[in-house]
């Protein structure tokens, strides 16, 4: 497609089902980053162009998206089977289950230390005051949510230095959790750390990581798949045993931190809270012409509702944030002035608090010689004189600018716009067959024929 | 390569339209983003000039290999003092725009440290006209 120039070693975490898509352009009209093409009735994905965020995943109307996940069977490698859950993974479950029943569930699925991922919180606002004073760079953009990380990577590359170089909860955890197994003498092969994910970009973020060489955590688990396995545990009885092994490490802050404004109210100076990626991109884009200055710290979230709205969130995110809340204040009661703090010595957050450079990598760009580019430009320019303009994706492009920068790229042919056929065909320039050729490349052959199989049609349901 | 956009006096939503859009061309075209984020800044301010001040103006942006050319001519009350206008904190904005966070009396400064060559005239009564010019290579300047 695109950006031929770039390495497309980039690993994500969706990944379309050739047999399930029926190539309906929901995904492609709602990706942040014109990311998604429909090339014989399937979507494609560019992987330069991907940031993970799921808005796909959330618009396919027939589940065709697959978030990849490791094989729950691999645990049972290890003998310490450790799981990091995300406060929201208890937020989605009604206030009746306790965190104990899940904690117990969550032993009998067969992991045997569970941790929140939240516990080391408070090592993440060390490093990030921190940063804050040793940075003059301003706004400060949180690291928490990956796919807000590479969206500033490929469509706001001047704001890479903007980004807040501090390791997430996950990563802090994953390490803390690691070095304090190993110096109770467990050898460190024999210690399996997974992530409860709620979303792809976390996928994305621990398998390719951004600005660290190496994630310390050993696999990832989806929180839809294991919040199904938690229900069967929890309606089936079963004899208590022995509790896993877990902390009291969990603060108030900790268990709002995955929320809008759980990272903001502990920031110095002016602060703004933004979530949903469509906020995040037209914020950004005032951000980026010096629009808004005087901000000191942006923390940006790609879902609604930040990770309660993640899309492998299996509860409803207005009710997961609801326990959450009431979670926070049951724990804010009990909390005196000496907060629980993760326990010195395993984890240096001078040493492992921190990430190297992020680096830009910008999309779109036509080419890398600047007079090739201005006459890319032109051309596309002159195209869209003859494109409708109405952004309608019948020629397998997300809207007519997109289409006519494929066409100046080779990816793409003018006549792929379904308005240009008519008007080819009624000028003798396009025959019949070559327009239903074209057509059946982009939307697949059997495209218009007969087909009561879908949504709405007489055998909806088959 | 030129392109031409009109501008509204006193339409304060719209203010940074023409600039956001140059910065996407720009991005486009691979040109370095240290370059172009000044080019954007510069157009920035001179488009709010315009939409404080003026009752209308229109911008024409010229790009070659070597350069990108601003200009913005409008039609307002012109400037009086240019030199003492170009003065960081001079402002003849109204209390009503600096409240909407405009006219700090920054405008006319920023876009001569955000560009490598700016020219200013005027005509009391009648209108503006700002040139603009930065070379896309940053050591050609």
């Amino acid at each position: 497609m695109q950006d031929k120039n770039q390495n497309r070693d980039f690993h994500h975490a969706l990944n379309v089902h050739n047999d399930l898509c029926i190539g309906c352009t929901h995904c492609m009209s709602v990706c942040p980053t014109q990311a998604i093409r429909i090339r014989n009735g399937k979507a494609i994905i560019s992987a330069n162009r991907c940031v993970d965020c799921g808005e796909c995943y959330k618009a396919c109307p027939v589940s065709a998206i697959d978030v990849e996940q490791d094989d729950l069977e691999m645990i049972f490698r290890f003998p310490v089977r450790v799981i990091l859950i995300p406060s929201v993974l208890i937020g989605q479950f009604p206030r009746k289950i306790m965190a104990t029943s899940i904690y117990s569930a969550l032993k009998e699925i067969g992991f045997t230390h569970i941790y929140e991922v939240e516990n080391t919180v408070d090592m993440v606002l060390e490093a990030n005051r921190k940063y804050m004073l040793e940075k003059k760079e301003r706004p400060l953009i949180s690291s928490y949510c990956p796919a807000i990380i590479r969206l500033i990577q490929v469509k706001y590359p001047s704001l890479v230095d903007n980004i807040m170089k501090v390791n997430p909860p996950i990563d802090m955890s994953a390490m803390y959790y690691r070095e304090k197994l190993k110096s109770s003498g467990i050898p460190e092969e024999q210690i399996g750390l997974f992530y409860a994910t709620p979303c792809a970009a976390k996928i994305a973020a621990i398998k390719s990581p951004v600005g660290e060489i190496e994630s310390a955590v050993t696999g990832v688990i989806n929180m839809n798949f294991l919040y199904n396995r938690i229900l069967k545990y929890l309606q089936r009885k079963y004899t208590e045993t022995e509790p896993p092994q877990t902390d009291d490490l969990l603060s108030s802050k900790g268990i709002l931190w995955s929320l809008t404004r759980g990272e903001l109210v502990h920031s110095n100076g002016r602060a703004l809270a933004i979530d949903g990626i469509k906020n995040v991109n037209e914020f950004l884009d005032n951000i980026e012409n010096e629009k808004f200055d005087k901000i000191d710290f942006l923390e940006l979230r790609a879902c609604d509702e930040s990770c309660a709205g993640g899309i492998l969130i299996s509860g409803n995110r207005f009710l997961t944030v609801e326990r959450l809340k009431n979670r926070a204040a049951e724990y804010r009661a009990r909390e005196d002035d000496q907060s629980r703090k993760p326990a010195e010595g395993f984890l240096s957050v001078n040493e492992h608090g921190f990430l190297g450079n992020i680096g830009a990598r910008p999309i779109g760009k036509l080419d890398e010689d600047i007079s090739t580019a201005l006459k890319k430009m032109e051309r596309k320019r002159r195209l869209m004189c003859y494109l409708p303009g109405f952004d309608c994706a019948a020629c397998g492009a997300p809207d007519c600018q997109t289409l006519a920068e494929d066409v100046v790229q080779g990816d793409a042919h003018i006549s792929n716009c379904i308005f240009l056929q008519q008007q080819m065909t009624k000028q003798n320039l396009l025959s019949q067959e070559q327009a239903m050729r074209i057509t059946g490349s982009i939307w697949g052959k059997e495209r218009l024929e007969k087909n009561c199989n879908k949504l709405g049609a007489e055998d909806e349901n088959n | 390569m030129q392109f031409r956009h009109k501008i509204a006096g006193g339409d304060f939503a719209k203010a940074g339209n023409v600039a956001s859009s140059l910065k996407k061309v720009l991005r486009q075209l691979n040109i370095d983003h240290t370059v172009s984020k000044r080019i954007v800044i510069a157009l920035y301010e001179g488009e709010v000039n315009v939409v404080a001040h003026a009752y209308s103006g229109v911008i024409e942006v010229e790009i070659d290999e070597e350069k990108v050319k601003i200009n913005i001519t409008d039609k307002g009350p012109g400037i009086i003092d240019i030199e003492k206008a170009m003065k960081e904190g001079y402002s003849t904005a109204t209390s009503q725009v600096r409240e909407m966070g405009f006219g700090a009396g920054m405008g006319l400064s920023n876009m001569k440290k955000n560009s490598d060559l700016m020219k200013i005239s005027s005509v009391p009564g009648e209108g503006t006209i700002v040139e603009l010019l930065n070379y896309i290579r940053p050591d050609a300047r």
